[in-house]
């Protein structure tokens, strides 16, 4: 990390910085015992750093100009002493403040994580799940950096600032109110160079996003480019970018270069004040060599604690920024309990009713409109329609991912609001469209939801779902471990995986989203076979995107704008001739019909 | 990534002084840079030296003039380092810039011109991280740890030399600091290096949960799953603070005692010099300046520590640049290569084979045919038949492993890639939309069409009325932020877009696919049109024979075999496996 002086700082009021940071300090409350030895320690590793230039100069007047060499190994001697507790306190300080630290941010992650979990699944329909992450992994990183190593760091320089400000005023008042003018200064020049960086860096990130971008479209689309000799001008459109970036950032870092020398620069102009005053209440007699020394010597010790005080205050404005949105988060509503008086649901038949069912993700506007449907344990439902359309959503309220309301959703008879969420759930198995698998084992993953399962278990799911043969032809079988370091499987495999995942838990209601893209022809094959295999004796509801799936189907749903448009069995509804006739039957009358030359 | 590392040579390091050697077309930049460290260094090294002739001459004397002269000189010498620090730092900060400019046009055009085999086997995230991530660890290499390791190490040496010509009994005791605060800090990043390490990892492995349970919050709760997804988490997150108080130990247990040698040695200097100020060797004024001395030694040792592993980091990054940047343009022009101008339509495939690189399978074996001026040939197949692998031999997006393409009798490797692929116009089976608007889409060969082109392209697509009718028509902003279109409003902006170029010969690979039968019904009318018009020769591959059945020719492809060919007919009467595809294909529909 770059450390020549202020980046961009949030955008934080700093009455919201204070309530944030209070809100954070809340986390100190299990350690506020510990809290009081470090801060101690802390005053006194800064006291012993901060008192040696006080002696030293002390010792030119009253032992090296009397000439006392005793005198002075003497108190060199005990200063070692002094140094050695020092190191003693600082050893402390940064176990302890490290310690209570890292604890913290443990206990920040968890919350988030905790959080995450007692989310309702409308949060993460609002939100962008990519930017949630991004902000997330990005906001704790921050807070890490500046609360982590650094705050044993920062709050040693200031308790040593502090010390020396102190020490430099006791031993001559109108020196040190001199010497100290300077510290004003360079806090408020430190102000002024990060309200120039952060405009400049909101050009660079700016540059930065729109290369970023080009970057990606221009590199994932290089067949297209030189399909269609495109390669030149994207090459002259990206240096353009590139240029624009490069230019943006060398003019941002001119701020940043003049940060620290200037700085610098009000600290030696304190220096050559306290050589030039303290030098004529020398020659006048009202002052010491001793105590001009020790002046000279406290001085140069002001540029490192500011330095990295500055440092730390942009950190922290970023710090507080993260905080903010992770609070926000915190503060978010739970989702949906089971009700005080929630049943276990029990083992299903899987007879499915919707009731006049009225849905909407909004309130205003209704998804769902007076939805009534039957399906029998045993039957497979079909749902067809243009995309989007209302399909997920009966499917979000058989899981109870939201409530209806209008209406109601019953499964043998049972309202679903009336069972406990999970009783609920255990008995409906599910096969989304993109078959996310988690990090562990392969077992790991087909025992998803059921952690107890028996490895006999597990093999017989995975020879159901057709990828036995696969998971044993892996180096470590069972135990390959899938995720991001772990072996990448394909689209295909990853079906057959979460069609094992289903098969464990031995659903009565199926849940099956038939959508996939780009997977191999044998795959293929034995994805069908498995699913087949699953659908059986299971009451089925499938987002349907094969033909062979439709005409099997006990009843096909049409669902076109939040209604069912149309119900029925694939012949009824083809003799219909609606919307479904529209949809498929041109077709399969252009495939049936081999039209002549 | 494709290219083997050949382990035998250091080649981070090269690859580092490669990166050295490109600062070379910056070089005034970075000798300024270079300048002003020097400059700096002797600024920083002038002031204790005032202090002592402040001190000696001045304030021991009595001489008000000299102490204010003093002061006076080292606000000159403080402008002086101001100066020359901006200077290094802005200097080294362009010439870094500079070199990340170059660097990133080199990768950019480099990527773009890379054969179809080697982004097979890329990784888009992989390219990525090498232009922006990789290029920007050099660039700071450059203008931070280059920078720092040359002024500490001017400035280190320079102090020496001062300290011994004032004395040097007094200095080596100075300058033991030195080595001492090098071996603590060499035995910290030798031995915790590895520790640094596992935080990463283990943060990273922790995000990766965090993230696996946003994305897939519905087969969370679906398995109910909550509870135990927490208990896996707390237990890395507990496990990750474990290590990292093992890094707090670790730096716990180096840097007080770096400091604590610095102020001890500040004592020895102070009891030696003070013995030598009784003894009257010595003047206070240098016993001060020995201390201000003391003071700037030891920021250039902790410099030099840290960036070693900077250095380590930024080899290895440029190391990964330098890979794709050598990276062997497979498919290139011939020395000779003529540019591809008039097509007369025979396009012939000589007892071609092909293997994608990589490959141990052939994915065409021994496939001959010739076409005649004018005809639609179609390409069946099933998936993996070889159909599309086909069509990627002529553009010459792969060269044949054996035998030749060629047209009119010229084999197509004669012929110059750009006049070559101008001349083909494809249509791909996905269809890629560029962030811009629906006309900059369809314009994507060629900017600078007319819109009346433009217009006449998407007409022919069949879009022009759907585009019309949105708000900003043409000038409708397609991705992200733009409108969302279906597959087969894709598909057919695809089609406009090859429609516009100046295709000769035209590919259409599976492209209605998304299309409903009615509209691709009126898109094959209006392509035929024009296939008869425009092209030489035109190929339509596709997976459903009622796409098929106007063709002038089919080519029946089967695991990489061209089977059979001929009319619709004469297939039916004469394929066996064209007879099985067909009855499977209407076999799909439900007894009437």
């Amino acid at each position: 990390m770059r450390s020549t002086g202020p980046v961009v700082a949030s955008e934080l009021k700093p009455h919201k910085q204070l309530s944030t940071l209070q809100r954070f300090l809340q986390y100190l409350r299990p350690y506020r015992k510990e809290v009081p030895v470090a801060l101690s320690l802390i005053t006194l590793g800064a006291a012993t750093q901060a008192i040696g230039p006080f002696f030293i100069g002390w010792s030119i007047d009253h032992l090296i100009g009397q000439g006392n060499l005793r005198g002075l190994l003497l108190l060199l001697a005990m200063l070692a002493l002094l140094y050695i507790v020092g190191v003693w306190a600082i050893r402390g300080q940064i176990l302890r403040v490290g310690s209570i630290m890292q604890r913290i941010l443990g206990q920040l992650r968890q919350d988030v994580f905790d959080k995450i979990q007692s989310l309702p699944v409308s949060f993460f329909d609002r939100s962008e799940a990519g930017d949630l992450m991004s902000r997330l992994l990005n906001d704790v990183s921050t807070v890490n950096q500046a609360f982590g190593q650094t705050v044993a760091q920062m709050l040693g320089n200031l308790f040593s600032l502090v010390g020396i400000v102190i020490a430099m005023l006791c031993i001559n008042l109108q020196l040190g109110l001199l010497s100290n003018l300077v510290v004003p200064l360079m806090i408020f020049t430190t102000g002024l160079f990060a309200r120039w960086a952060r405009a400049r860096f909101r050009v660079t990130r700016e540059t930065i996003g729109e290369l970023s971008a080009k970057l990606e479209e221009d590199i994932g689309s290089v067949k297209e480019a030189q399909a269609f000799n495109r390669v030149q001008l994207n090459i002259d459109e990206f240096k353009a970018l590139n240029a624009a970036n490069r230019d943006a950032n060398v003019q941002a870092v001119a701020i940043t270069a003049a940060f620290l020398p200037s700085i610098d620069f009000l600290n030696t102009l304190a220096t050559a004040g306290v050589l030039a005053y303290g030098g004529y209440l020398a020659v006048t007699g009202a002052a010491t060599v001793g105590v001009v020394t020790a002046f000279l010597l406290y001085v140069q010790q002001f540029f490192r604690p500011i330095q990295i005080l500055s440092q730390f205050y942009t950190q922290a404005q970023s710090a507080l920024a993260g905080l903010d949105r992770i609070f926000l988060l915190l503060d978010e509503p739970a989702e949906l309990k089971d009700a005080p008086d929630a049943t276990t649901m029990p083992p299903m038949q899987g007879d499915v009713r919707f009731e006049a069912v009225e849905f909407g993700y909004t309130p205003s506007q209704l998804v769902l409109k007076q939805v009534n449907l039957h399906a029998q344990p045993g039957q497979m439902i079909a749902l067809v329609g243009p995309t989007g359309a209302g399909k997920s959503t009966i499917i979000n309220l058989i899981l109870r991912f939201y409530d209806v309301s209008g209406g109601g959703v019953k499964i043998d008879g049972v309202d679903v609001r009336r069972v406990t969420q999970a009783s609920l759930r255990r008995q409906i198995g599910i096969v989304l469209q993109d078959n996310l698998l988690f990090t562990g084992t392969v077992a790991e993953n087909i025992a998803f939801g059921c952690p107890n399962a028996t490895h006999a278990e597990i093999e017989a799911a995975a020879q159901l779902a057709n990828v036995h043969e696969f998971v044993t032809s892996l180096p470590q079988g069972y135990a390959t471990q899938l995720g991001e370091r772990g072996a990448p499987l394909s689209q295909g495999q990853r079906q057959l995986v979460s069609i094992a995942r289903a098969v464990l838990i031995n659903p009565r209601i199926l849940i099956l989203d038939e959508a996939t893209s780009s997977i191999d022809t044998r795959t293929e094959a034995l994805v069908q076979a498995a699913i087949a295999r699953l659908l059986k004796h299971r009451t089925s509801f499938v987002i349907a995107h094969r033909l062979s799936t439709v005409t099997q189907a006990d009843q096909v749903l049409v669902v076109q704008q939040g209604q069912i448009a149309e119900q029925g069995t694939h012949a009824e509804l083809v003799a219909k001739q609606g919307v479904y006739a529209n949809l498929y039957a041109l077709q399969l009358g252009a495939d049936a019909t081999p039209v002549a030359r | 990534m494709v290219q083997p590392i050949d382990l035998q040579e250091p080649s981070p390091m090269r690859s580092l002084q490669r990166v050295l050697k490109s600062l070379n077309a910056y070089r005034w930049l970075a000798l300024g840079a270079l300048l002003s460290s020097l400059l700096l260094t002797a600024a920083y090294a002038v002031t204790p030296q005032l202090f002592r002739w402040g001190i000696d001459q001045g304030i021991a004397d009595k001489n008000l003039r000299v102490v204010l002269i003093s002061a006076a000189w080292m606000v000159a010498a403080a402008i002086a380092r101001g100066l020359f620090n901006f200077g290094q730092s802005f200097w080294a900060e362009a010439a870094s810039q500079g070199v990340a400019y170059d660097l990133r046009n080199r990768i950019f055009s480099k990527i773009q011109t890379l054969s179809f085999s080697y982004h097979d086997q890329a990784q888009t995230s992989q390219l990525l991280t090498r232009v922006t991530s990789d290029i920007e660890q050099i660039r700071t290499f450059l203008s931070t740890s280059l920078m720092q390791v040359i002024s500490a190490i001017v400035t280190l040496v320079s102090i020496a030399v001062i300290l011994l010509i004032m004395d040097w009994q007094l200095a080596l005791i100075t300058l033991t600091v030195v080595p001492m605060a090098g071996w603590l800090l060499a035995r910290f990043l030798s031995r915790n290096g590895d520790l640094f390490r596992q935080v990463q990892e283990q943060l990273g492995d922790l995000n990766a949960v965090l993230q696996e349970n946003l994305l897939g919050i519905r087969v969370v709760k679906a398995f109910v799953r909550e509870q135990a997804e927490t208990e896996r988490y707390t237990q890395m997150n507990q496990a990750l603070v474990r290590t990292n108080m093992k890094t707090i130990l670790a730096i716990r247990n180096t840097f007080p005692f770096i400091f604590l040698l610095s102020n001890l040695v500040t004592l020895v200097v102070v009891g030696y010099g003070g013995a030598a100020v009784i003894d009257g060797r010595f003047s206070i004024g240098e016993l001060v300046a020995f201390n201000s001395y003391l003071l700037l030694i030891l920021q250039p040792i902790l410099l030099i520590g840290f960036a070693a592993p900077a250095i380590a980091q930024a080899a290895a990054s440029a190391e990964r640049v330098y890979e794709v940047v050598d990276a062997a343009i497979e498919i290139r022009d011939r020395p000779q290569a003529v540019p591809f101008q008039t097509c007369g339509g025979r396009i012939t495939f000589e007892n071609v084979s092909f293997r994608y690189p990589g490959s141990t399978i052939y994915a065409l074996k021994d496939v001959s045919f010739e076409t005649q001026p004018n005809e639609l040939i179609a390409i069946l197949g099933m998936t993996g038949s070889g159909k599309s692998t086909i069509m990627n031999l002529l553009p010459r997006f792969y060269d044949a492993t054996q035998g030749a393409v060629r047209i009119d009798g010229r084999d197509v490797r004669d012929f110059t890639l750009a006049s070559l692929r101008s001349r083909i116009g494809i249509v791909f089976q996905e269809t890629t939309l560029f962030s811009g608007t629906l006309r900059e889409n369809i314009a994507y060969a060629k900017p600078e069409a007319s819109l009346d082109d433009v217009i006449d392209a998407a007409k022919a697509a069949q879009m022009h009325e759907f585009i019309t009718a949105l708000p900003n028509g043409y000038e409708t902003l397609v991705g992200e932020r733009g409108v969302g279109l279906s597959g087969g409003q894709k598909q057919r902006i695809a089609i406009a877009r090859t429609l516009l170029t100046d295709y000769s010969i035209l590919i259409l690979d599976d492209s209605t696919s998304a299309v409903d039968a009615k509209t691709a019904a009126q898109i094959q009318d209006a392509l035929d049109r024009l296939m008869h018009q425009k092209t030489c020769t035109s190929f339509v591959i596709a997976q459903r024979i009622s796409t098929v059945q106007n063709a002038d020719r089919i080519f029946l492809m089967d695991k990489g075999r061209l089977v059979a060919q001929g009319t619709h007919d004469e297939l039916m009467r004469h394929s066996p496996l064209y007879g099985v595809i067909l009855e499977s294909q209407v076999k799909q529909k439900a007894p009437v």
